[in-house]
């Protein structure tokens, strides 16, 4: 028998095995038996150079929403955020959300131009941007739409699917206002047309003073190249503010006395109010949370006893300062624990230990930021907003922990 | 480890610096100056004051069967979209009813963007094939089947920005800084009323099973 051949037959055991756990049967597996993995070599150093989770993890993957657009191209995947852990996320577990196809761009066909009202305009390529000075910075990133199917009313039944259109990178990059420097900005240039190189030619009006605050061009994820689904070889970071901002597989950068209205910025992107007025211009991420555990991917079921809550907090304005858990469905709160670090503009993940006794309950988190602003209720939202804004849902949201530890996404009056 | 100085003059790399000596280098000579034409190639963007139009001109009559033979299978023959792709047409008057739909005639604040829109990203798939005159023509026929203007009336580079959308007036730049500044974190006692549970996501059904 080849090792090849143990290795398969163990996994197939390990499988069913896991499985067996998963349904509380009896004949669970024997930790304490000598195992293949202890008598049998593993694989060399040779068979995977890049390296990829363990099998038993198949299930932590992107997933979207079928019936959510016309087809899957101009479309959205969720991060897995139940089975994520700290407030990194991984770059393979990277919600994507692109309106021309993840578009392939090779580097040596690409460029990032800096044009318009500039002393100086430039053509930079990927190396001409790495030989200049860069920075390492975490930050969040979220889809205006993150949460947009609940408006209505409780309707997807996952954290993956109500909040999973966020993630939390380091990006390496130059920061734009070195590059600003460059091209020397004339004194009415107040306005940047972001331009991506993809079939959907992504383009985002931004202001001076955001560029200049805290963008980067970004060409690193978490110590690698970006990916394709993330904009390689370049993209725009834009701290805080809504990702659509963040142009992907960016190549160019014209500097303007007033914004353009594109597309991303009219037809969609805003927010429209009750009243059929609509709301434009509107960047910024405001503070949300959720619990990823508890949550529907991850029940308590017949599990009573000591349990950690644990979930994710953040603020497109600044740090996340604190959050509360309630457990009567928002009457009563208690301060969860903040795990550091607690950056600004970065997922936080917060957490609080809980003795469960099989009670039936009613969980939500509700977060706060440096400045002051605490996360708003569904009622508050919808009081101002109506249910067809689409757009910048942050309302607290609740789960309910039935009797049996089983998890359901619900709202309340 | 150390060089010997005569070490490393023979090596040629004579540049040992004490550190209170060390001068930065600013930025320099990195980018190219970006050539007029490149720039020409690149530089597609329309904005609200016409800036970015490109010489060019068409009639709505011009871009129908231009319409019929690369928009209509998504769009509609009339713009008013195929199974779920976007609608362009239709929906005035419907943006305070309970299901609004928002087109280009019943929702768009310029028509800078219809133009900036099609000539980068349609037809969905082969984006960026379709000439200024095209595009003129295209969007003459979707504002025209949107009763913005007329059938036969030419649009070009000069009046093209100048089309008055009727949903303009309703933009308004983002007030939540005011109108949503919520900042009370009640502790207890926090909701007067019953607690009551008004939907559950499991009745409706419609998350994707694993
Ligand atoms: C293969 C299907 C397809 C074809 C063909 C197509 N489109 Fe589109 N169109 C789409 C999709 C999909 C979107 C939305 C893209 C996105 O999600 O960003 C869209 C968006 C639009 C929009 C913006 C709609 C809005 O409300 O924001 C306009 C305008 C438009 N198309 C015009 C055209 C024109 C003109 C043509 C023909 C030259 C064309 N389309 C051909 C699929 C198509």
């Amino acid at each position: 028998m080849t090792n090849a051949l143990n290795r398969r037959g163990f996994l197939a055991a390990g499988a069913a095995s896991a499985g067996a756990l998963a349904a509380g049967s009896a004949k669970a597996a024997n930790p304490f038996e000598p195992k293949e993995w202890g008598q049998y070599l593993g694989a060399g150093v040779d068979d995977e150079p890049y390296g990829t989770p363990s099998e038993f993890e198949a299930h932590v993957v992107r997933r979207n929403v079928p019936w959510l657009t016309a087809d899957s191209v101009s479309s959205i995947n969720f991060t897995p955020l139940a089975d994520l852990e700290g407030f990194i996320t991984p770059n393979g577990l990277h919600f994507e959300r692109h309106h021309g196809g993840r578009a392939i761009v090779d580097p040596a066909e690409h460029r990032l131009m800096i044009h318009g009202l500039v002393d100086k305009p430039l053509v930079f390529s990927l190396e001409d941007l790495k030989r200049l000075p860069s920075v390492s910075r975490f930050y969040f990133i979220e889809c205006a739409a993150n949460g947009g199917m609940e408006w209505r009313g409780a309707q997807l039944n996952g954290c993956q699917f109500t909040h999973g259109m966020v993630s939390c990178c380091q990006y390496t990059g130059v920061k734009l206002s070195t590059l600003m420097e460059m091209v020397g900005v004339k004194p009415n240039g107040k306005w940047v047309l972001a331009e991506g190189a993809d079939a959907a030619g992504m383009n985002r009006s931004i202001p001076m003073e955001k560029i200049m605050d805290d963008c980067m061009i970004a060409w690193a994820q978490n110590g690698e190249a970006l990916r394709p689904a993330q904009g390689y070889p370049m993209r725009l970071i834009v701290p805080g503010f809504e990702g659509n901002m963040w142009v992907k597989w960016i190549r160019r950068l014209e500097i303007g006395d007033m914004p353009w209205f594109a597309r991303e910025e009219t037809s969609k992107y805003t927010d429209l109010l009750e009243d059929g007025r609509a709301r434009m211009f509107t960047w910024v991420q405001d503070c949300n949370s959720v619990i990823t555990r508890p949550s529907p991917e991850k029940p308590w079921l017949d599990r009573r006893g000591f349990h950690m809550i644990s979930g994710l907090a953040w603020s497109g304005r600044g740090a996340v300062k604190g959050v509360d858990i309630s457990l009567d469905g928002g009457n009563n709160w208690i301060p969860a624990d903040l795990e550091g670090p607690v950056m600004p503009k970065c997922l936080t993940r917060f957490s609080l230990p809980f003795e469960w006794q099989g009670q039936e309950m009613l969980i939500q988190s509700r977060a706060y930021d440096d400045t002051g602003y605490v996360q708003p209720t569904f009622a508050q939202n919808r009081s101002v907003r109506g249910v067809n804004s689409i757009y910048h849902n942050n309302s607290v949201h609740t789960w309910h922990i039935k009797p049996d530890g089983g998890v359901e996404n619900v709202q309340l009056v | 480890m150390t060089l010997g100085l005569t070490g490393l003059l023979a090596l040629g790399l004579a540049t040992s610096v004490l550190a209170q000596d060390y001068q930065r280098p600013s930025i320099s000579g990195i980018g190219a100056v970006a050539q007029p034409e490149q720039i020409a190639a690149w530089d597609i963007d329309v904005r609200p004051d016409g800036l970015g139009l490109p010489v060019g001109k068409g009639t709505a009559e011009d871009g129908e069967a231009l319409f019929a033979d690369r928009c209509a299978m998504c769009h509609g023959d009339f713009g008013e979209g195929v199974g779920r792709w976007p609608v362009l047409t239709g929906g005035h008057g419907s943006l305070t009813e309970e299901r609004p739909e928002k087109t280009v005639g019943s929702y768009w604040p310029y028509t800078s963007t219809l133009f900036d829109y099609i000539y980068r990203a349609m037809p969905y798939g082969d984006a960026k094939t379709l000439s200024p005159d095209e595009v003129y023509a295209l969007s003459a026929y979707i504002l025209a089947e949107n009763q913005i203007v007329e059938y036969d009336q030419e649009l070009n580079q000069d009046n093209f920005a100048q089309i008055e959308m009727p949903n303009r007036a309703n933009f308004f730049a983002d007030d939540r800084a005011v109108s949503e500044a919520y900042s009370e974190r009640c502790m207890s006692g926090c909701k007067a009323e019953d607690i009551n549970i008004v939907s559950a996501a499991p009745e409706l059904d419609v998350t994707p099973e694993e």
